[in-house]
């Protein structure tokens, strides 16, 4: 955990935060006091996706989550430093994922907690506004009359509309943990505390100091506040849902192993909520990672760097740049190696080009031959099943078999083969037997051609395809050189970083588009026959 | 041909006289005529202005009767036997041309200037 900082509970609500007006209480300088040992935080932060859907007040761990409101200026720059840190930090977070668990239930529910205390504060408020004067001074009150009586009705069902309108937006499993807090909830909420916290003190002023007796005037301001709290929830819905979901800029996602890249449309967000966004479509539409792949371009790059050897004949390296002329001699000696390793290189007659093109074209014939084989074990074993009808299934006739025992059946016929396609083009560390009988089996059970069922073996499909033990991709960090509570601009990067390999994501806005209007008349399309005839007389 | 107002117009305009050779029950001249004003102008390779419909030469068969006249591809034919030919479709010029009554065509054909010969040459004012 050193080289983690521990996170306040403010920042932690962000990711799980339930109800804006919620989070009141988690305003900055209560916070401040909150935090913990200030130990040192690192530099850049965590985005962790969820193992699961996790339901409302689950314990199971959602991730580690990394704060920095120690530093409260806004930057999260990657330097030199932080990379040390990094590989560090992934030796040390693979093997303390226990302890963060327990650490991170007791915070939870803390949250819980406070989330529970501020909405029933919220909910509670108008219905003490009704009942102090009750309580307080009752023979001093006047009569409630029919309006007063019919207010009751209002306060009572419009109540009701925002506990259900905040179970709509609020009560929500949390899709994920993101580094910082989410400005605009934790505004909405200050903005809530603010709002209720103003009631009161004029309630408490004006009404319980004086005594007033004009109960309608009481009732009518508890209608009031719950007006007022109604369009709060409406601006919580205008802040929260409806501003980003018109697309204003586009980004570009490129995986930096591969090179695969895809484009989405986003709308005004923070830069955690777009790359928060980005990742869900990640595991949608990226092919799962497979390292084996990359690893004839680094044997490749090896052999580059083998070839050439630098020897120094003249001598001398200056034993220390202490003076101005020999630090230039001695960068200026770097330099000239360096030049001298290219320009040999150049020269050298390399034939690396002629063994990468005969080897490609070796290895997509085999994958061809390999292919067209399976193709074949796999259509010849599926004609040995049959599905039985339901009369036929009345006089069972001995070997009747459930899907299960009849893809275990069929599958010793095309293992052989499909095994040796999938060591042909290195997805054998993506598929085991056993998923591959259960996939057989649901295939049979849905009538699904052979074709199908090899459709998913042929190509390398979407990540989440995969069993969560072969995604590689399950902790991720979110590297950027301005506040990742910052907008999207034009032009802004930031990075996705995990252990393997990391998305590089290049933001663009979508360009305002003028259109103009052109009318034609239906009656305008005539047309005339021309031809250009030739006669011999 | 093309004409700017006011400018003089030089054009090479001769009288052509063709036999009509009997071929079988058919008689035939031995050239081939393309232009009409039901025709599309824009096609007509030669025609100086494309805007012109009038009836042209498109080819002449070899050692046929209007190459030994002296019919050249290229020319525009204005009138045959009397009857104008710079405003009629292409079908009333067919017709013009191949009456089965006549033995003898006399066209009033317009050449192009380098086509012609020297002494023919005259000039119009417009």
């Amino acid at each position: 955990m050193d080289t983690e900082s521990t996170y306040s509970g403010y920042s932690y609500y962000s990711g799980r935060s339930r109800g804006s007006h919620r989070h009141g209480e988690r305003s900055r300088d209560h916070h401040k006091s909150r935090s913990k040992d200030g130990s040192r935080s690192e530099k850049s932060v965590t985005i962790n996706a969820p193992p699961a859907e996790p339901l409302l007040g689950d314990s199971s761990v959602l991730g580690e989550e990394v704060q920095d409101d120690n530093w409260g200026e806004t930057t999260t720059a990657v330097t030199g430093t932080s990379e040390h840190s990094l590989s560090q930090e992934d030796i040390v977070r693979i093997t303390k994922d226990l302890e963060d668990s327990v650490g991170l239930d007791c915070r939870r529910y803390f949250s819980l907690t406070l989330a529970v205390v501020l909405g029933l504060l919220v909910f509670l408020t108008p219905l003490a506004f009704l009942a102090l004067p009750h309580l307080l001074w009752p023979d001093k009150l006047l009569v409630c009359g029919t309006a007063c009586e019919g207010l009751f009705i209002s306060v009572a069902f419009k109540l009701l509309i925002l506990l259900l309108a905040v179970w709509a937006l609020f009560f929500r499993a949390p899709r994920a943990g993101l580094p910082r807090v989410f400005v605009f909830r934790a505004l909405l909420a200050v903005l809530v505390l603010l709002f209720v916290v103003s009631y009161w003190l004029f309630y408490g002023v004006r009404i319980l100091d004086s005594q007033d007796e004009n109960y309608q005037g009481i009732v009518q301001y508890a209608v009031s506040l719950v007006d007022a709290l109604l369009f709060i929830h409406y601006l919580a819905i205008v802040l929260l849902e409806l501003r980003q979901l018109q697309p204003a800029f586009s980004v570009c996602v490129t995986r930096s192993t591969d090179g695969e890249t895809r484009h989405y449309n986003l709308g005004q967000l923070s830069i955690q909520r777009a790359a928060l966004a980005i990742m869900e479509n990640y595991y949608r539409d990226f092919s799962v990672h497979n390292p084996a792949l990359l690893t004839a371009s680094k044997s490749r790059a090896a052999k580059h760097l083998a070839g050439l050897k630098v020897y120094n004949v003249d001598g001398e390296f200056p034993a220390s740049p202490a003076t101005g002329p020999e630090n230039n001699a001695a960068t200026g000696l770097a330099h000239s190696q360096s030049r001298a390793m290219i320009a040999a290189a150049a020269r050298r007659r390399d034939t690396s080009h002629n063994e990468l093109y005969y080897e490609e074209a070796e290895h997509e014939r085999r994958v061809r031959k390999r292919k067209a084989r399976l193709v074949v074990a796999v259509e010849e074993a599926f004609t040995h099943i049959k599905r039985m009808q339901e009369e036929e299934q009345k006089k069972a006739s001995g070997d009747v078999m459930d899907p299960r025992e009849a893809a275990q059946a069929i599958f010793p016929s095309m293992a052989r083969s499909l095994q040796k396609y999938l060591r042909t083009t290195r997805q054998q560390h993506c598929h085991s037997m056993e998923s591959i009988q259960q996939h057989l089996a649901f295939c049979i059970t849905n009538n699904m051609t052979p074709k199908a069922f090899l459709e998913s073996y042929l190509t390398p499909g979407p990540t989440l395809q995969y069993g969560r033990e072969r995604w590689l991709a399950r902790q991720w960090t979110l590297v950027s050189e301005v506040s990742v509570t910052s907008g999207l601009k034009e032009g802004a990067i930031f990075l996705l970083k995990c252990i393997d390999f990391s998305l590089v994501v290049t933001a663009k806005r979508i360009p305002y588009i003028q259109l103009s209007e052109e009318f034609i008349d239906p009656k305008s399309h005539k047309f005339v026959l021309r031809l250009q005839s030739e006669t011999s007389v | 041909m093309s004409f700017i107002p006011g400018q003089p117009v030089t054009a090479v305009v001769q009288r052509i006289e063709i036999r009509k050779l009997r071929q079988g029950e058919h008689l035939i001249l031995g050239f081939s005529i393309g232009g009409g004003i039901d025709q599309d102008p824009g096609q007509n390779p030669f025609s100086e202005d494309k805007s012109d419909k009038g009836i042209y030469v498109t080819r002449v068969t070899p050692e046929g009767p209007a190459e030994v006249a002296g019919l050249m591809m290229g020319d525009k034919v204005m009138q045959v036997n009397g009857w104008d030919m710079t405003m009629v479709t292409h079908d009333q010029a067919r017709k013009r041309l191949t009456k089965k009554n006549e033995d003898v065509v006399r066209l009033l054909v317009a050449s192009l200037l380098c086509n012609a010969s020297p002494f023919v040459q005259t000039e119009f004012a417009i």
